[in-house]
């Protein structure tokens, strides 16, 4: 049993949807299965109806499951405008990782308000935090073949970051044994691409 | 076979907290559950739900939390280990018969399990039901991890029936909905079936009987003080002179911070697992040689005023602060960062938290509130009401996904307040003003506590419009069957009770049944109910489009997009019913093909008839 590591404090964001809770769930059932540590904590219920839905990873010498202002080793967001928002439970060591492409909000859509430019907000980030890692996160997904495997592109990236210490092989296999089986062959590839991206921008 | 039967003890499996709690009472031979769903403890029901599938266990979704407790209570006396889970405000609704059914106790084993959401994740109050053990007299586990939650609710069914009373297991978010390691025990036989042995000068509560009853209970009470002074879930942690007491989730933080500050060696901490009755001589054990004493524990000041109360009893003169150090307050959840900070603060450590990313710069940002779903049902209901009351009448509603409807540009809901009030509500709003009063609630929750109001409103002749909304399930905490759905949809030969039927039942006169997507029939109703003299019902039937995708019924109908050339920019389809499915490109209204399901609804709102189904 690994049980000495450095603390790990990963935070995921996305929307309802986007599929956030299952990368995190892999995430921790891998580190489970390398006898790491492991806490992972879910927001179900109402805010699943289209709203922002966070969850928490945390490895290592830690036993609370969530995550405080300022405290994320590492943020995983689906979305670049819930980056910008989340972005006071980082600080200037996080490696913030996101996907760069926006699913706007109802309220952008109503006139109520305007989305961010997402390039312009990128840089400010990316000057602010230890490392930020910016990838074209849908467009990937399209070409492993299934939209809807954003959250394996994104786990493919965190993964493929050498941030976290669960390797490309241990997530894989708990892609293969965790995941239905129609989807396993594109999840695997969305993973592949998230993490190739990754390493090409680290 | 589910994951929760696999029989290999020993095993470590990553587990949700909820079924953590599961495969405890599985351990503890469990053999019948009942419920009614709420978040954050729907996920206990789930496997219960799943595994009754194929094995002998008995569970079954119950209408409301009362009946589920009632159910629950006389399979327990009668002799089996029985569990019934449910929210917070479930037990509200379930109080009636905790507060009695301590007085009877049960004959086997039987453990509520509460979950109470600190920070309102998705409830209407922040309640804390410690004070139900305290009301109730009844013994409460509050579990520290993924790993006790399954361990203490085998303990909690061992304790009820060394007691013979019901045990009260409480979580919080935070713990029902957090993976982590456990490893699993023993799986144990289940006895299914009983005989009930009839004491009716104990289980049949006139006041001779419960007078009794009650000094039974209080002599139970001293026992459980004795065994929660005795248990390894009460535990003393370190010996420095500085206190910390913390129960549930709030414990890790203490850890944690305990740690990150170094000063291990300065601390004592008392776990309060057992947390009631209160292990007064461990407290004062506790107490005694300390400096001062923090006490970390979410919403009401329950463990602080009683250290207090023990202390002054005992003489000891120690300062026991909690609420109002630092952040810790009554109100939402902690976090391991304020907890941190009030123990360096309360302590006199120095300590400067991290700085958070400076944001000040930032524009302000879009919100992005929970919404209803694209091609939702009730978005069309909703606005055939609208369209036909106005502004100006008042919406009751209820509590379920159509409580978003209060969102602009619907703005349909003015009151909630717990399951079933908007009928019982509408009773007051309509007699009290001369607005006119239309009223929403889902089908479960109509099965849930909506059939007592509307029965009231038959009987006592009060005028105005309740809008069921029925969607085939229990959808906004997971869909969960209830009374009225298709058993073809649960996989069970179980009777389908009817909306409408239990509807003309209670005695009204004026129903009318519609479908949503039909925008045009669905307004003559309810224009004909509004105009109808007495009370009306519309009962709007479509399902919950996740429901039907996940039972293989989706609709088969293809997405619509907006053709430019007749478009003319009204944007009554964004403006009116706004549903995700639609997004602005520059100035103009465009539909998402990927999350348009073809309900139609925004092509019968178009003026210029300009939204039309995508071809081939």
């Amino acid at each position: 049993m690994e049980e000495s590591m450095e603390t790990g404090r990963c935070l995921f964001v996305g929307v309802g949807g986007q599929g956030n809770l299952l990368a995190s769930n892999l995430l921790g059932q891998a580190a489970l299965s390398m006898g790491i540590h492991v806490v992972v904590s879910e927001i179900h219920g109402m805010a699943q109806r289209g709203g922002v839905v966070e969850s928490a990873v945390l490895m290592g010498n830690v036993k609370s499951p969530i995550i405080s202002n300022a405290e994320a080793d590492i943020l995983v967001s689906f979305e670049p405008l819930e980056t910008m928002r989340i972005l006071g439970k980082c600080n200037k060591k996080t490696l913030v990782i996101t996907n760069a492409q926006p699913l706007p909000p109802f309220t952008v859509s109503l006139g109520q308000g305007v989305y961010p430019p997402v390039e312009e907000m990128l840089e400010k980030i990316k000057t602010r935090v230890e490392k930020l890692i910016a990838l074209r996160g849908n467009d990937l997904a399209e070409e492993a073949g299934n939209p809807l495997s954003l959250n394996m592109v994104m786990l493919g990236a965190l993964i493929g970051s050498g941030a976290v210490p669960v390797t490309e092989d241990v997530m894989k296999e708990t892609i293969s044994t965790s995941t239905k089986k129609a989807f396993l062959e594109s999840n695997l590839k969305a993973f592949d691409l998230g993490a190739q991206a990754s390493k090409k921008l680290s | 076979m589910h994951k929760l039967l696999t029989d290999s003890p020993g095993t470590e499996m990553l587990l949700l907290g909820n079924e953590a709690i599961a495969r405890g009472a599985l351990e503890a031979g469990l053999a019948f559950a009942t419920c009614y769903p709420g978040t954050p403890s729907s996920e206990i029901p789930e496997q219960f739900f799943a595994i009754s599938k194929e094995t002998d266990l008995y569970f079954e979704y119950s209408t409301n939390e009362k009946v589920a407790m009632e159910v629950a209570a006389g399979a327990a006396i009668s002799g089996l280990r029985t569990m019934v889970t449910m929210k917070h405000v479930g037990l509200n609704v379930a109080a009636d018969p905790l507060m009695t059914l301590a007085y009877t106790g049960v004959e086997a084993g039987m453990v509520i399990v509460n979950a109470d959401d600190p920070y309102l994740f998705s409830s209407q109050n922040e309640q804390d039901n410690r004070y139900y053990a305290r009301l109730s007299s009844l013994p409460m586990l509050e579990p520290t991890n993924t790993q006790e939650m399954k361990d203490w609710t085998k303990a909690a069914f061992e304790l009820s029936e060394e007691l013979k009373l019901p045990v009260i297991l409480r979580t919080t978010t935070r713990l029902a909905h957090v993976r982590g390691g456990v490893k699993l025990g023993e799986l144990q036989p289940r006895k299914v079936k009983t005989t009930f042995k009839k004491d009716p000068f104990h289980y049949v509560c006139v006041p001779a009987v419960s007078r009794e009853l009650h000094k039974l209970l209080l002599r139970k009470y001293d026992q459980a003080v004795e065994k929660s002074e005795n248990s390894p879930m009460n535990e003393i942690i370190g010996n420095g002179p500085w206190g910390i007491v913390a129960n549930g989730v709030s414990v890790n933080y203490v850890m944690d911070a305990v740690s990150d500050l170094g000063i291990e060696d300065k601390v004592s901490i008392l776990k309060l697992g057992f947390s009631y009755p209160m292990p007064r001589d461990l407290c004062v054990r506790f107490m005694e040689p300390l400096e001062k004493v923090l006490v970390v524990e979410e919403l009401e000041p329950v463990v602080e005023h009683e250290l207090k109360t023990i202390a002054q009893e005992t003489g000891l003169t120690l300062e026991i602060k909690g609420k109002g150090v630092g952040e810790l307050s009554r109100l939402f959840e902690y976090n391991p960062g304020m907890v941190r900070k009030g123990i360096a603060e309360y302590f006199e450590i120095d300590y400067k938290a991290p700085l958070p990313v400076d944001t000040s710069d930032f524009p302000a940002l879009p919100g992005r509130p929970p919404n209803l779903c694209a091609g939702c049902p009730h978005r069309a209901t909703f606005y055939a009401v609208k369209q036909v009351y106005g502004t100006d009448a008042i919406h009751p509603t209820d509590i379920g996904c159509y409580t978003l409807g209060l969102l602009p540009p619907l703005s349909m809901g003015d009151l909630v307040i717990c399951m079933g009030s908007s009928v019982s509500s509408s009773c007051g709003f309509s007699r009290a003003t001369d607005q006119k009063v239309a009223s929403f609630i889902g089908d479960s929750t109509f099965f849930h506590s909506g059939i007592t109001g509307l029965v009231n409103a038959v009987h006592n002749n009060h005028k105005f419009t309740l809008v069921i909304m029925d969607n085939g399930t229990t959808a906004m905490t997971g869909h969960q069957p209830h009374p009225g759905v298709e058993p073809e949809t649960t996989g069970l030969d179980l009777p389908k009770v009817s909306v409408e039927d239990v509807v003309r039942g209670c005695g009204v006169k004026d129903v009318h049944v519609v479908r949503p997507y039909n925008l045009k029939k669905t307004i003559e109703a309810v224009r004909a109910s509004m105009e109808y003299d007495g009370l009306s019902v519309i009962v709007s039937k479509e399902y919950c489009p996740l429901f039907a995708r996940r039972i293989g019924k989706a609709r088969k109908a293809r997405p619509f997009y907006v053709n430019l050339d007749k478009c003319k920019n009204h944007r009554d389809c964004i403006n009116l019913l706004a549903c995700p499915a639609m997004f602005l490109e520059g100035e103009q209204v465009h539909i998402d093909k990927n999350l348009c399901i073809g309900c139609t609804v925004c092509a019968q709102v178009c003026p210029e008839n300009a939204i039309m189904p995508l071809k081939g």
